[in-house]
């Protein structure tokens, strides 16, 4: 958000991204269940240039003890980004951008997880940005909502995120890494499809409330075509487990 | 939160299985798991590897900068080496700074690529005592099912010849490919347990054995490094017949890399 546009940048040509999407097209997804032998749930993502893995252990005894609830779990995700991930090398560890980003997300997740069955348990979701291209929380929720469901944590509903914004004044379905960079608004939403209720909403840039509106709207739509991507996956997998047996 | 102790039931159906002959996997006592390596996967690094041994997954990505000599080597490229054993990989693994594992890991994957001088580092040099590439190698261990050592240093290798120097990024001509000599040494782990000598754990191998080896060798099947672990001994014999298991396991592993760098 916010850098200057060098003059050979053309974000929009006849009504077409820089990539080539519609305004309310999504970039390329492939989501894969259940792809680690040590962890209890996992699941990759690849979403556009995005690649990036979750995986789910619990849940299992919180230590130390003094931060079990004795009502119900924890849940604690934690995003991290690989050092290789960037353009410019990432110094390993946690920063205050991935700290941010690994407490919204945990509350996200924490609104359909059944936590109050699972009272001392902390329930660990890693995400791992390996290949990062823009709207990495939003693949990497989408992705932790696969690993939870693979892990068979009881929810109320698969969490899954898409981001909306603004550039050049057009509101615009996921934005790529371009269009980050050089656009006004840039909107991550994560909801529970079934209902529609917001688990995770940020925004940083200039909308007025028409343009939010058009924008909510969009990354809704956008979440309930991931939504749909999240349960093929699954089905994927359970699919094959079933057929062997 | 050592939850993944194999539990002493499971360690004597192991033992009992070493004492027939036999492992838990089915494998003969000096044959690998199934690997597959596979390159370019990262789009953002100079160069990429992921190396699967059996279950064991192991993700290597390699970035460049540019950056100051040691003051020692003021005409060479600078090499570091870190490790990172994620939370993702093991329910053992905990958030942090790297830990004494991870840093053993890391040193010996970087003594396996330094010492056997594959990568050309006075090629690196951009300006003496002034620029010169750095190179990082970070190992991000992605699922752990044992022998973290020979997937790390081969998931390095295989990254490193894919990789490609981005000059151009930083406006010192045009991009090339990082010079490197053709013989990597390459590495295979072997453990101690119950008496007997097997090659490439499984975790719940590793997690009960008294001793390690790793042999490094080279395309000639001469030793280039060794890195001994744990609490446990060897005897000469012991070590010997590691050392011939070694020299052979590596002549595969090293066509398993040449396929799949051939023509990279």
């Amino acid at each position: 958000m916010g850098m200057k546009k060098p003059e050979d940048v053309v974000l929009f040509k006849n009504n077409r991204r820089i990539d080539g999407r519609k305004l309310d097209e999504l970039r390329p997804i492939k989501i894969e269940a259940g792809v680690l032998y040590r962890a209890d749930g996992s699941a990759y993502v690849e979403w556009g240039g995005n690649k990036i893995l979750a995986a789910v252990y619990g849940p299992r005894e919180a230590l130390p003890k003094h931060i079990q609830d004795p009502r119900k779990a924890i849940v604690n995700a934690r995003y991290n980004m690989a050092a290789f991930s960037v353009e410019d090398r990432k110094r390993p560890g946690p920063d205050r951008r991935s700290i941010e980003i690994s407490k919204v997300v945990s509350e996200a997740l924490e609104r359909v997880i059944l936590t109050e069955q699972f009272p001392r348990a902390t329930i660990d979701v890693n995400i791992e940005v390996l290949d990062a291209d823009a709207g990495t929380r939003c693949a990497g929720l989408t992705a932790a909502g696969v690993a939870l469901a693979d892990a068979g944590i009881p929810m109320r509903d698969i969490p899954v995120a898409c981001a909306a914004g603004k550039v050049e004044g057009k509101v615009i379905l996921d934005l790529c890494k371009e269009e980050d960079n050089y656009g006004e608004a840039d909107m991550p939403v994560a909801i529970a499809p079934l209902t529609d209720e917001i688990l995770l909403l940020q925004m940083d840039g200039h909308l007025t409330y028409e343009e939010f509106e058009k924008a909510l709207n969009l990354a809704i739509k956008g979440c309930h075509i991931v939504s749909e991507m999240q349960k093929k996956a699954l089905l994927k997998k359970y699919e094959k487990v079933l057929e062997v047996e | 939160m050592s939850s993944s102790v194999v539990p002493s039931i499971r360690k004597d159906f192991i033992y009992k299985l070493i004492s027939e002959g036999k492992r838990i996997d089915g494998r003969a006592f000096d044959e690998y798991r199934p690997i597959k390596i596979e390159t370019g996967l990262i789009h953002k690094a100079e160069g990429s590897a992921r190396v699967k041994i059996g279950n064991t997954q192991v993700l290597v990505g390699i970035k460049m900068d540019v950056g100051e000599p040691y003051p020692d080597s003021p005409d060479m490229g600078v090499l570091t080496t870190s490790a990172e054993l994620i939370p993702l990989a093991s329910p053992d693994f905990e958030a942090g700074p790297p830990g004494k594992e991870a840093i053993e890991l890391a040193r010996v994957v970087d003594r396996g690529i330094r010492e056997s001088e594959i990568i050309h580092l006075d090629k690196l040099c951009i300006e003496p005592n002034e620029k010169v590439w750095i190179i990082f190698i970070d190992i991000h261990v992605l699922d752990q099912d044992g022998n973290l050592f020979d997937a790390s240093l081969l998931a390095s290798l295989a990254a490193l010849y894919t990789s490609t120097v981005p000059a151009e990024r930083f406006e010192l001509g045009e991009n090339f490919k990082l010079p490197l000599s053709k013989d990597p040494p390459i590495s295979c782990t072997s453990i101690k347990l119950n008496n007997a000598i097997v090659i490439d754990p499984v975790l719940d191998e590793e997690e009960i054995a008294d001793a390690r080896l790793t042999v490094a060798t080279d395309k000639n099947g001469d030793i280039r490094a060794m890195q001994k672990g744990l609490s446990g001994s060897f005897t000469i014999e012991e070590v010997k017949s590691i050392i011939k298991a070694s020299i052979i396991n590596g002549k595969k592993l090293r066509e398993v890399l040449y396929k799949t760098i051939r023509g990279k």
